[in-house]
């Protein structure tokens, strides 16, 4: 039987504190609150315990003073609580923009890793210490959710979209990696570990993996999957240009736009019909069930490498930039 | 013959005899008893899976049943808890008894449609029951989609078909008080004279008919995508499958309150008759249960902080959950208050009330961590959610069920139940529960995820403990199975009003005769004015 008996979970991120402080919060005043009613239950039952069978006692008035000091005081501090709770989780729900950005497929039973570099891994994640990392995470079949306690982070990971979180390690270290929304048989096997590193060891690491870029193999993927004879970097072809479509604001047939980000592209390639280009025809065939989610994040980083448009800036969407590793990402 | 004091009069029990009189019956004391006893069965059930899981959880590894039956399990556990038990706990059972009584009427509105929904019970859950031997289900007891809808190989649509069933069962029981209790009050008994479990049940059934319909629908949904495969949540068939999760709990946030309204309701009862005392801030306690049924309804959205909402919406369910909070604070502060200058009774339902009162004031607190939404991002799906709902529904409402169990007993039986062994009971009770539900908020916060059948190492110390404790438990539930069915036959006998407690249906023989009373009373008093019986508390006391 295992003796070790932890009671708090390791402080491993830059949240992991600032969760526990608010939960120190917490704690304060529900041992207030249970110690006060515990303690009045007692006093009162034990002083006022029935003496005879005749007993009755005098009523006593109800005054709409206690009524409202013991509903305002306590509204209160709920207040105190949604404002800090809300304030983390407004951190927590946005990345920083020079977060390195990693891509995760939950997948029944099993958590798959895509480094831009094009590192994959299953159930292991490394990551480098003192520096954000973004997770954009889908799902290849049911909801899962990421969760590494140590980080006090978590998010489900949703099928047909896109997800993120984001977490920045602070110390070395191996880390649980649970899913925590329930997806079959083997929920409890979907586990791994992440190994947050010195940034010179992550670089190592990374050194040590052969493939090539993602953009190299969405690339790839795009002359394979017969993209380019429609979609030519000069836009004479049935599609539009893909150069700098990332980040860009399309205009839609029907009137409105939308912002071009991961979601919009993917969807564009397993649903296009669901947002069709101004002035084209809605004749691009769907990739639903031809590729996997990794190869739609190949392809995402590959029209990402386009580059800006000619004439436009710098698409707004972050991108990874570990100092010279990815010569092809813009 | 034995029971000699008890016989001579005619009463509800004795007045006809034969299965048929039973299963025929439009009398709402009869149906209380009979879901009395399907309830129990289901409890028993959902009990024996309960066991095997903490057996299962004893060590790290996945080694006493497989992945599948683990996952069986809990869905099991959780689907007959909760919709074949805690739903219809309070008001099927003691709210079908006494409401009634409590208003001063001969029976409910619609003594023909109490009994069909007796048998939607029954028919809802002889279905869930099908899905078990069949195969089992293995969803949880949330049915998120598109793993039910697409990827689960077991028979979640005879167990969905069951819930749907049984979800008319409860808008009916729902329906039927509301009209009773608008329709049906006896001369002088006015709104604000009710007892508090009166306008408890009367929440409830507002919830019961407002939300359960939604539960019904979206089963239906899920029922059309699984069967039909009509896209609607999957996204490989165009679908969405968080608005299944929106839908779901926009019932089952307010099915919570279902849950433990009505006990809220018998610990008033509870707090006034062992305290001899007026409920504290009578007003504010019959609002607050109409306040919680109002709120409870826009709040779902807290189950879903991670699940990819926009942060807005976090932000305003998170915002919007406090002051749900709040109406369930005034009520343990007047019940406490209640006790002030009172002359307190130790019986074994004051025992129960004082549990139901400390453990749900730990659940509920630990409901407003679960609401601060970068607190929920860290426990959700964690243990630490199970043990806040444990809290609320097994140490709230179950401790208020067997609280009111007691309570009525003389009254719903004639006989006493043995003081010394319901003592000791609801000691062992409160004990084991703590035992099996605190150390799961430790588990919690260091991470340990919910519906794991296998587990690291390092949480085996607080899973053993659990397991002890629901040992424990275990001992203190089965305890009251034996000596109440014992004090049937061997119980003292007790006269109309053993408690000395003013309500209607204390002025009525015990048990009551089939129409409750052999005149309507006029009620003259308000809400638990003790003046008048203190003088007679007499007989058992
Ligand atoms: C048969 C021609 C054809 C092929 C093959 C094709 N597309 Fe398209 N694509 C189009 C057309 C036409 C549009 C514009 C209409 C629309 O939005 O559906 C489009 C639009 C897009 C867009 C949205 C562009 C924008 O400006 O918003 C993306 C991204 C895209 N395609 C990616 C791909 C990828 C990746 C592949 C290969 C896997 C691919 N397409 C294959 C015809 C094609
Ligand atoms: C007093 C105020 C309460 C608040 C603010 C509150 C808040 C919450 C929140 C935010 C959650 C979602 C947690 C999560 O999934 O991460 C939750 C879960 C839950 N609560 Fe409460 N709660 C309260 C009282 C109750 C009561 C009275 C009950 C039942 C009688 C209850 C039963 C539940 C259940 C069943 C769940 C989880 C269901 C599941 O995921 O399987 N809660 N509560
Ligand atoms: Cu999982
Ligand atoms: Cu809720």
């Amino acid at each position: 039987m295992g003796t070790r008996l932890p009671l708090f979970p390791e402080q491993a991120s830059t949240i992991s504190a600032e969760v526990d402080h608010l939960l120190y919060f917490l704690m304060a005043v529900s041992i207030f609150f249970t110690l006060l009613i515990f303690g009045a239950i007692f006093y009162f039952a034990i002083k006022y315990r029935r003496r005879s069978e005749q007993e009755l006692p005098h009523s006593v008035h109800t005054g709409w003073t206690l009524e409202i000091v013991w509903s305002v005081i306590p509204f209160g501090l709920t207040m105190i609580m949604f404002g800090w709770g809300a304030s983390i989780f407004f951190r927590e729900s946005r990345p920083p923009d020079n977060a390195m950005q990693i891509y995760a497929v939950g997948k029944q039973w099993m958590w798959k890793l895509q480094h831009m570099e094009g590192q994959r891994e299953i159930n292991e994640l490394h990551i480098p210490i003192n520096r954000p990392v973004k997770l954009l995470m889908t799902s290849e079949d049911v909801i899962h959710s990421f969760y590494v306690p140590d980080f006090r982070t978590k998010q489900d990971v949703v099928p047909g979209r896109y997800t993120t979180t984001w977490f920045e390690a602070t110390k070395p270290g191996k880390y649980h990696l649970f899913c925590a929304e329930y997806c079959g048989t083997n929920h409890s096997g979907m586990i791994g570990w992440v190994y947050a590193m010195e940034p010179q060891k992550y670089q190592e690491w990374l050194n040590g993996g052969a493939a090539g870029s993602l953009s190299a193999a969405g690339g790839a993927l795009f002359e394979d999957l017969a993209c380019n004879n429609c979609h030519k970097p000069d836009g004479n072809g049935r599609g539009p240009s893909l150069v700098g479509v990332f980040g860009s604001t399309v205009k839609l047939a029907g009137g409105g736009t939308v912002r071009a980000d991961e979601g919009y592209i993917r969807e564009s390639i397993l649903n296009p019909a669901a947002k069709v280009v101004e002035g084209y025809m809605a004749d691009m065939p769907t990739f639903q069930g031809l590729i996997t989610e990794e190869n739609v994040v190949q392809l995402i980083e590959y029209i990402k490498s386009l580059g800006p448009r000619p004439g436009q800036g710098q698409p707004g969407q972050a991108a990874p930039a570990i100092a010279g590793s990815i010569p092809s990402n813009r | 013959m034995n029971t000699a004091a008890v016989q001579e009069r005619t009463n509800y029990l004795n007045e006809s005899y034969g299965l048929k009189s039973w299963l025929l019956t439009k009398d709402h004391k009869r149906i209380a008893v009979l879901y009395f006893i399907t309830i129990s069965v289901f409890f028993a059930m959902g009990g024996v899976f309960a066991s095997l899981i903490r057996t299962e959880l004893l060590t790290p590894p996945g080694d006493l049943v497989s992945s599948e039956t683990y996952n069986k399990l809990f869905t099991m556990h959780g689907v007959i808890m909760v919709f074949f038990f805690l739903i219809p706990s309070v008001p099927a059972t003691m709210g079908n008894f006494f409401l009634p009584i409590m208003i001063g009427a001969r029976d409910l509105a619609f003594p023909r449609i109490n009994l069909l929904s007796w048998y939607l019970l029954i028919v809802g859950g002889a279905l869930a029951i099908f899905a078990m031997v069949a195969g089992g289900v293995d969803t949880g007891w949330t049915f998120y989609t598109p793993y039910s809808t697409t990827y689960s190989n077991s028979y979640v649509i005879a167990t969905a078909l069951g819930i749907f069933v049984a979800g008319f069962s409860s808008i009916l029981t729902g329906l039927n008080f509301i009209v009773t209790v608008h329709r049906m009050r006896a001369p002088g008994m006015t709104w604000f004279r009710m007892p508090l479990f009166v306008w408890a049940n009367y929440a409830t059934g507002v919830i019961q008919v407002l939300g359960t319909p939604v539960i019904a629908v979206t089963l239906v949904l899920v029922f059309c995508e699984r069967v039909f495969h009509i896209g609607i949540f999957d996204p490989a068939l165009g679908g969405d499958p968080v608005l299944f999760q929106h839908l779901f709990w926009f019932y089952s946030h307010p099915a919570v309150y279902i849950m433990v309204l009505p006990a809220m309701g018998v610990i008033s009862e509870l707090v006034s008759t062992f305290s001899r005392k007026p409920v504290f801030g009578y007003g504010f306690v019959a609002f607050s249960s109409m306040a919680i049924a109002v709120i409870g309804f826009l709040v779902w959205g807290h189950h879903l902080f991670v699940s990819g909402q926009s942060l807005y919406a976090g932000l305003v369910f998170s915002f919007l959950s406090y002051f749900v909070a709040i109406p369930s604070a005034i009520k343990v502060f007047n019940w406490t208050a209640t006790l002030y200058k009172g002359s307190i009774s130790y019986a074994t339902p004051m025992l129960y009330a004082f549990g139901f009162i400390g453990l749900f004031t730990i659940g509920g607190l630990t409901g407003l961590f679960v609401a601060s939404l970068g607190m929920d991002v860290h426990v959700t799906d964690t243990y630490f959610v199970i043990a806040h709902f444990h809290y609320v529904m097994v140490g709230g409402t179950i401790m208020a069920y067997l609280g009111g169990v007691h309570y009525w007993w003389p009254k719903m039986t004639g006989r006493m139940y043995p003081e010394g062994w319901a003592k000791l009971s609801a000691l062992i009770v409160f004990i084991g529960f703590n035992l099996t539900f605190f150390p799961q908020f430790i588990l919690g916060y260091l991470g340990m995820p919910r519906r794991y059948h296998a587990y690291p190492d390092e949480f085996q110390v607080l899973h053993v403990l659990s397991t002890a404790g629901a040992s424990v438990l275990a001992v203190g539930y089965l305890m009251p199975a034996i000596y109440l069915f014992w004090s049937l036959r061997y119980g003292e006998v007790a006269g109309a009003n053993p408690w000395g407690a003013p309500g209607l249906e204390w002025q009525t023989a015990s048990p009551p005769p089939t129409h409750n009373f052999d005149k309507i009373p006029v009620v003259t008093q308000e809400a638990y004015d003790f003046s008048k019986v203190a003088g007679e508390v007499i007989e058992v006391g």
